[in-house]
């Protein structure tokens, strides 16, 4: 079974495009005929502070996309997209204002910085205390994804052709009565400039593939999905992950899981020990240790819709968050890995960092920005602000919230092997949380009960909940290097208006004890 | 704003610049303006304007999608290309069928010739950011009386969507809306309260204050009571939220890939007598444009009628599968009923303006509280997500507002609960309803829906606050 998608190796130096050029590289800039973004930038900076700014940051990003689906033998859905535009971010009588436009002209770019100090003033009207930024060297960089593939220089056809393989393996399998697949590209090259004189160019892919198999017998829906569920698996690559994924050679298995699923019998209900796959706690990472960390949501800022956080200021380095093997990071470097948050500054010009989350079970770390870190006695922002696109404001989210691999060896099939009685339970299919991210519930899509060591039997619909540091201080075994992926997020949802953002996530399989499953179909 | 004759122009000159079979252009944008705040302070504040043009091209049963929200002669140009080069390399698909023209749009659903009121208020286009912020000021002011803290929104939009195809089909439909969502924030309970109007005249920030701030109050130092089956007061949004997660099987495609909890359940009676549904875009409640993804006019439709599933809804092509299918002569009437998503999709269609029909005896949510020896009122729910697609159930958590009621009466405020409910068991038992009204919430698309006293409602764990 496909495993290891990520080592703690560095990853590889971004080579030259291999074979033509896309099309839309030299073209989007050509075609549009951009002014260099330094014209821009600089129209948007002092019309901002002519009108009264006193900092501004502009962002211009172009934006492009290729999705692709097949469904029972046929291509679901085919299309591209691209969107170019520019927004300003401006302090004005000690308020935010942002505007954008999807016009880079020069009177457009003016009337958005204008507009944005307009926006500003108003919110002034509505306010408690000046916004005071966290310093900031101002940085001139150009960073670019690292990748061997750049994955709009792959044909379409060639890209079909692969779906439709794994489609035809799908349903091979007798009892599959829907088969999925999906590919997706992204492309996005940020242009960053700010009145402080920071001057960046970034360019960012990713790539993510996935499918799953239905089965519907009599009144019951099966489902099972390869390499994770609900899109799949997500990086910050090239095409050659899907070289990595080895989609084909899982799929007849995946099909047959899912037929299999309807023979097996439910989760039990109870206390048990459960062993979480990769991805599943891929998962609960990002729930229970990604979202509450996020200062913003600690500070009230996110109250009337992601909600706040159980964590408040003095529990930083108080709170035991979890046992003490338990350590947590958040970490955008490359060398962290291909994860969907990496990158080489935030959108606020802020460098990719490090920041120690939970340190032998002890709460060491927020995710923080320019504005915020001073609230937790930081004199630099965590640089982890970022925006979904051009007409998105930037705001505090997750990089990559990764759980470190244990530090002696153990693989999967050691730490069932050393489980009296539990459930061992793979890939996720449901999942809420409170909004304050205490209260959790998951269901996955296939569970093994395990007996003295043994897997004895499929289950279908595991589920299991808890309270959030309850959980994470129950953990007691962790699988080492080898079993560690970092996974990718590509759709978290926040703010308002809301915008999705893509987060990366590492786990190796660990084993949580005295856990409440099955309370999902629990009838009382 | 764009217009419609600007709209056109851009879909003549993608047309002239393209060789395919066909093509259609769908275009969709405006301006959007959102005022934020927390901590009774505006933390955030922005507005955008941005317009896409998304372009399919179809060549003998090969059909694909390209956009941009550029609209210079070089970048059309592209994304026609784009749109047809992808187009040229799919496989055919022997269900595309070819676009409908004026005609055959509307004929297709058979929906009468009704004209939707329209949703396009000039007050609300002209908001500008001074009088958001004096709307939250408003707000403010309220949890300040409190001494409590605010946190929400209060935005603006006025957008425009347009399709037009190479058979001379050409719809428009331009909007506006406002919107205000508040949450009151008291040392350890909230109340929350949203509301939405294409005319901002009929939004009031001060009310919609004063009633989350009342809940804040009200549900003050809130007690723990075990998880259970409770009989549970929903209020509008709560049950929103909760319904809104099973529309997307109300559909033909879902039927024919069987992953709809209706297949083998269309005629049967799924839920009470007491329930009605029909998906309405014509209803003054309502807001979207009169017209699906292919231009296709909305049908008025009903879904269940006393309980009892009556049909799904289809776009043109899902129609003509399900009439050559297995499947046909037990999924109810099979046509066209206007509700399709843009071509090429996996999904098929869904309906989007849902009305509940209005109970023979309608009671408040005062009311229903006085009928209740020992309940739960529910403000709000929260992270909705389905656990069994086939039983429907579903598991969140109620938030911003959740109360005990004993013998008539609101008592004081509750720990939020964690439940783990079946749809059809829910809306099997329904005890009263109120008059349906708009509602709108954060995990379902706006309805109109009644609040509902439910029996035996699930909740299966409480959380900490």
């Amino acid at each position: 079974m496909y495993r290891k998608l990520e080592t703690a190796a560095p990853p590889p130096i971004c080579f030259p495009i291999r074979g033509p050029r896309s099309d839309y590289i030299p073209r989007l800039c050509g075609r549009l005929k951009l002014p260099r973004m330094r014209h821009v930038a600089n129209w948007a900076l002092d019309a901002a502070k002519l009108r009264g700014a006193t900092f501004a940051d502009v962002r211009v990003v172009a934006q492009r996309s290729r999705a692709l689906t097949t469904k029972n033998g046929k291509v679901g859905s085919a299309s591209d997209a691209e969107s170019v535009g520019m927004s300003v971010r401006v302090l004005a009588d000690g308020a935010w204002g942002f505007a954008a436009s999807a016009e880079l002209g020069r009177g457009a770019v003016e009337a958005t910085a204008a507009r944005a100090v307009h926006v500003a003033q108003a919110s002034a009207r509505v306010k408690t205390q000046d916004i005071q930024l966290a310093p900031e060297k101002p940085a001139v960089a150009e960073w670019t994804t690292p990748h061997r593939i750049d994955p709009f220089t792959v044909s379409v056809e060639q890209v079909i052709e692969l779906l439709l393989k794994v489609d035809s393996e799908l349903r091979s399998v007798d009892g599959v009565t829907l088969a999925e697949a999906n590919m997706n590209f992204n492309r996005e090259e940020i242009w960053y400039a700010s009145s402080q004189g920071a001057d960046i160019h970034q360019t960012k892919f990713s790539t993510g593939a996935g499918y799953a198999a239905y089965a519907f017998v009599d009144n019951e829906l099966q489902k099972r999905s390869y390499p994770n569920s609900f899109g799949g698996q997500w990086q910050n690559k090239g095409y050659e992950l899907i070289e990595e994924l080895k989609l084909v050679e899982n799929a007849r298995r995946i099909g047959e899981e899912a037929v299999a699923l309807h023979r097996a019998d439910r989760c039990p209900e109870g206390t048990f020990d459960i062993i979480l796959d990769s991805s599943q706690l891929g998962l609960q990472i990002h729930e229970s240790v990604g979202h509450p960390i996020e200062l913003d949501r600690v500070l009230g800022m996110e109250a009337n819709f992601a909600g706040t956080s159980f964590l408040t200021l003095e529990k930083l380095r108080t709170l035991r968050y979890g046992s003490v093997l338990v350590n947590v990071v958040a970490d955008a470097r490359q060398e962290h890995g291909p994860g969907l948050g990496t990158f080489a500054y935030d959108d606020e010009g802020v460098p990719a960092q490090c920041t120690p989350i939970i340190t032998h079970g002890l709460f060491t770390g927020y995710l923080s920005s320019r504005e915020t870190a001073h609230t937790i006695g930081e004199t630099r922002s965590g640089g982890t602000l970022r925006a979904e696109s051009w007409n998105r404001l930037p705001m505090i989210r997750m990089t990559n919230i990764s759980l470190l691999p244990g530090e002696n060896p153990l693989s999967l099939e050691q730490l069932i092997a050393s489980t009296d009685h539990g459930i061992l339970m793979q890939t996720n299919r449901s999942w809420s949380i409170d909004d304050k991210r205490y209260n959790f519930q998951f269901g996955c899509e296939i569970g093994w009960e395990i007996k003295n060591g043994k897997r004895v039997r499929m289950v279908k619909n595991p589920s299991y909940s808890g309270i959030t540091t309850e959980f994470w201080n129950s953990l007691d075994a962790i699988c080492s290097r080898d079993e560690w992926t970092l996974w990718g997020t590509p759709n978290c949802g926040k703010g308002q208006p809301q915008q999705v953002m893509g987060t990366g996530h590492g786990a190796s399989p660990s084993r949580f004890r005295k856990i409440k499953v099955g309370s999902a179909y629990k009838t009382m | 704003m764009l217009t419609r004759d600007q709209a056109a122009d851009i879909f003549n000159r993608i047309r002239k610049l393209s060789s395919a079979d066909e093509v259609e252009v769908f275009v969709a944008g405006g301006h959007f303006s959102l005022t934020r705040f927390a901590n009774n302070t505006i933390h955030q504040n922005v507005t955008e304007e941005n317009y896409t043009v998304s372009v399919r091209t179809a060549f003998g049963g090969r059909t694909a999608r390209a956009s941009t929200n550029k609209f210079d002669d070089e970048s059309l140009r592209q994304v026609v290309r784009s749109s047809e080069s992808l187009s040229k390399v799919q496989h055919p698909d022997p269900d595309l069928l070819p676009m409908p023209d004026a005609r055959e749009a509307s004929a297709e659903s058979g929906a009468p010739a009704q004209k939707a009121p329209s949703r396009h208020f000039e007050a609300t286009a002209a908001m500008t950011p001074e009088f958001r912020a004096e709307g939250v000021k408003q707000m403010v002011t309220v949890a300040q009386r409190h001494d409590i803290t605010t946190a929400g929104v209060y935005s603006s939009a006025e957008s425009v969507e347009g399709i037009f195809n190479s058979r001379g089909l050409s719809n428009w439909h331009a909007q506006t809306s406002a919107e205000i969502s508040i949450t009151m924030l008291a040392q350890d309970s909230s109340g929350w309260q949203k509301a939405n109007s294409p005319d901002v005249t009929l939004l009031n920030p001060q009310r919609l204050a004063e009633i989350a701030a009342q809940k804040a109050m009200d549900s003050a130092h809130p007690r723990e009571i075990a998880p259970g089956k409770y009989t549970v007061i929903l209020e509008p949004a709560a049950v929103l939220d909760l319904v809104g997660f099973m529309f997307f099987d109300y559909s033909g495609m879902a039927l024919l890939d069987q992953r709809s909890f209706l297949n083998g359940r269309i005629g049967t009676q799924l839920f009470g007598d007491n329930i009605s549904i029909r998906d309405n875009v014509n209803h003054p409640l309502q807001t979207g444009s009169p017209f699906d993804g292919e231009g296709v006019s909305r049908q008025t439709v009903s879904l269940v009628e006393n309980g009892v599933i009556q049909r799904v809804v289809y776009a043109r092509g899902s129609a003509a599968r399900m009439k050559r299918s297995e499947y046909k002569d037990n999924c109810g009437p099979i046509a066209a009923t206007g509700h399709g998503f843009l071509l090429p999709n996996e999904m098929g269609e869904a309906p989007q303006n849902i009305v509940f029909d209005s109970p023979r005896n309608p009671q408040t949510v005062d009311q229903m509280i006085a009928a209740t020896e020992r309940g739960v009122l529910v403000t709000r729910v929260w992270y909705i997500r389905e656990v069994d697609p086939f039983e429907k159930i579903v598991t969140g958590m109620t938030r911003d507002g959740t109360f005990l009621v004993e013998n008539g009466r609101v008592t004081g405020g509750l720990r939020n609960f964690r439940f783990n409910q079946s749809l059809i068991h829910m809306l099997s038992n329904v005890s009263s309803m109120s008059v349906p009204v708009r509602a709108s919430g954060e995990e379902a698309f706006d309805m109109v829906v009644p609040a509902m006293k439910v029996n035996d409602f699930n909740f299966t764990e409480v959380t900490k606050f």
